[in-house]
């Protein structure tokens, strides 16, 4: 008994499991509908700057997570070029927030994302939207009736991987948003903080219980998914 | 319903140049592989742009080049049929076939979608997906898909090349109901003698990205002269006809043209019914006196009108049969032996059993007044 007394999560690391949840949520919601354009820019477009766009997409993968962070505290911090001006002009404050977690969740999510979706764009026949464009679809109504559903397993692989990525995240973020219980303390960083005070040891291993239940959830939800939709879609 | 054509296109080191009329009936756009026929009807669709030229449709143009005018394919109006169907996979047959209905400004009734799902005999596959069909349903439903569009024009590329042969034949009488009760002109691309032979009302034969010669079916089909074009080993020639009567006991159907009578293996047509016989030229011997003790049954008087003058041990000869035109193939030897040639009167002999039933179609274009009610049943 005493041994299962000592699974029970306390509030603050609880705390930590939905303040996860509700950033890495909200950073692949929110970076959703940038990511199916940035992706069918990507796949489609053909523009000055492409490859550019490709390597900022891609750079969060490649810094150190930390660089990033520091990048985004640069930028976004309360005197940084962007978070100056949205603090003023909106009052909205990325820093030290758990707002700002979510932000740095997205950036660095955000070129898995691209990827699968790109990926899966190119995947789509250009023939079939021809097809639809003869019939009277115009261009946004092709988009809308033919390329996304045929893109919608990538779509979905997408999101999977940016909200996983959206809840490993911990470089960029302690970085960011520093690691404050409650308000900015994530899982990963809640079992950092657990390690470096003397009989953490139990909460480290709970949370870590729990960090692979999500993923394992994630994986699965994903894989069924995308068999449902692939069976829909089995284009021959 | 007129569509004028006249455009320019270069594609790499191909160029394209071709001028023609189409109106009412079926069209042929008939030529080799690479004489341009895919490339005139993307034109004519918008799917590709012209680099000079014009393509009007009932009088207003779709694209002009001269005017820097071009619509956007998708308020063409242009139904278009495709090569390999190109369904949409993650819609069931029903929706595929209504696809086109959302986007056109007259809503139609829902008794289209009944009249073409039953004309196109595919009631039975309205729920399914395009994925479990077969080559010829899916054919089917591009069709229905094309014509429930509310097009003014219906445009297919080959839609029967990428079937075999059985499959074929289940789609060609859909065809010809289309041409004949439809009221939708068709621009039909193909590069099959037998196709065309058996659909088109006229023909525009493309070669190397000209038109070489253009006109009514019969007409273009038997020139000898257009032959290297439009195909040697199928080329002959195309008799229209009507029943005349069975013979139950011999188990023949007895037709007649200007020629005389024919005897074919029994068809299951109605006293009166018209139908076009193609006549390959291989099929068909010649004689300088009516044969005797002979097991062919189709005998023709008639006299030669021209002999092809290309070189080789093969020739083509034209004979005028009291009006139907006859062509025959045959070595030079024999032509020689028998002293053949123009003004010469000749015996045509055709062996019932080359008349199979893939030499035969439904009522000659032109044959209108039939509707699609009357064709469904």
């Amino acid at each position: 008994m005493a041994i299962w007394g000592q699974l029970v999560l306390t509030p603050q690391e609880w705390g930590a499991v939905r303040l996860s949840l509700l950033i890495a949520g909200v950073a692949t919601l929110a970076s959703l509908p940038f990511g199916i354009v940035i992706a069918y820019l990507l796949a489609r477009g053909r523009f000055w700057g492409k490859s550019l766009l490709n390597v900022l997409v891609h750079l969060p993968l490649i810094l150190p997570p930390v660089v990033t962070g520091y990048v985004l505290l640069i930028l976004f911090g309360r005197r940084g070029l962007v978070g100056a001006f949205l603090a003023d002009t909106f009052g909205i404050v990325l820093s030290f927030r758990w707002t700002g977690a979510a932000l740095a969740s997205a950036v660095m999510g955000f070129p898995l994302m691209v990827r699968a979706m790109r990926l899966s764009i190119e995947a789509v026949d250009r023939k079939l939207e021809q097809a639809a464009g003869t019939l009277g679809a115009s261009p946004r109504w092709v988009f809308a009736t033919v390329t996304l559903p045929l893109m919608a397993p990538g779509i979905i692989a997408g999101m999977i991987l940016g909200f996983a990525k959206a809840i490993g995240e911990f470089g960029a973020t302690i970085t960011f948003v520093a690691n404050i219980p409650g308000e900015t303390q994530t899982l990963p960083s809640a079992i950092y903080t657990l390690t470096q005070v003397p009989g953490g040891d139990i909460g480290a291993f709970r949370l870590t219980l729990v960090a692979v239940a999500i993923a394992v959830l994630a994986l699965v939800s994903s894989e069924l998914l995308a068999r449902r939709i692939g069976r829909r879609l089995d284009v021959e | 319903m007129t569509l004028e054509v006249d455009i320019r296109k270069r594609l790499g080191a191909f160029a394209l140049d071709v001028r023609f009329k189409a109106s009412n009936g079926l069209t042929a756009l008939f030529g080799r592989s690479g004489s341009g026929k895919t490339s005139v009807i993307n034109i004519i669709a918008g799917l590709i742009e012209p680099d000079d030229g014009r393509v009007v449709v009932n009088g207003s143009a779709i694209v002009d080049t001269a005017r820097r005018f071009t619509q956007p394919h998708h308020r063409r109006r242009i139904g278009y049929v495709f090569q390999e169907g190109r369904l949409f996979p993650h819609l069931s047959v029903r929706q595929n076939l209504i696809y086109g209905r959302w986007f056109s400004s007259e809503r139609g009734n829902p008794a289209d979608v009944e009249r073409i799902v039953a004309l196109l005999g595919i009631d039975h596959l309205l729920d399914r997906r395009p994925t479990g069909l077969s080559g010829g349903e899916k054919q089917r439903v591009a069709i229905g898909r094309a014509l429930l569009s509310n097009p003014t024009l219906l445009l297919m590329d080959e839609p029967l090349s990428a079937l075999d042969e059985a499959r074929r034949q289940e789609i060609l009488p859909y065809i010809e109901r289309l041409r004949d009760g439809s009221g939708i002109p068709i621009i039909f691309v193909s590069h099959s003698v037998s196709e065309v032979a058996r659909l088109a009302t006229t023909i525009i034969l493309l070669a190397d990205g000209r038109v070489a010669a253009a006109g009514p079916a019969s007409d273009i089909l038997q020139r000898i002269d257009l032959f290297p074009l439009t195909g040697r080993a199928e080329a002959g020639a195309i008799i229209e006809a009507s029943v005349e009567a069975q013979d139950q006991a011999a188990g023949l159907t007895i037709l007649r043209s200007q020629a005389g009578v024919w005897s074919l293996p029994r068809l299951d047509m109605a006293h009166g019914s018209r139908i076009r016989i193609r006549v390959r030229a291989r099929d068909v011997m010649l004689a300088k006196t009516a044969p005797q003790d002979i097991s062919a049954l189709n005998i023709f008087p008639g006299v030669v009108t021209d002999v092809s003058q290309r070189d080789g041990p093969i020739v083509d000869v034209k004979i005028d049969c009291s009006g139907d035109v006859i062509l025959a193939r045959l070595t030079r030897f024999s032509l020689n032996k028998l002293g053949i040639a123009p003004g010469v009167a000749v015996h045509a002999v055709i062996k019932s059993v080359a008349l199979d039933r893939r030499s035969l179609s439904g009522p000659w274009p032109g044959d209108q007044g039939s509707d699609i009610e009357t064709l469904a049943t």
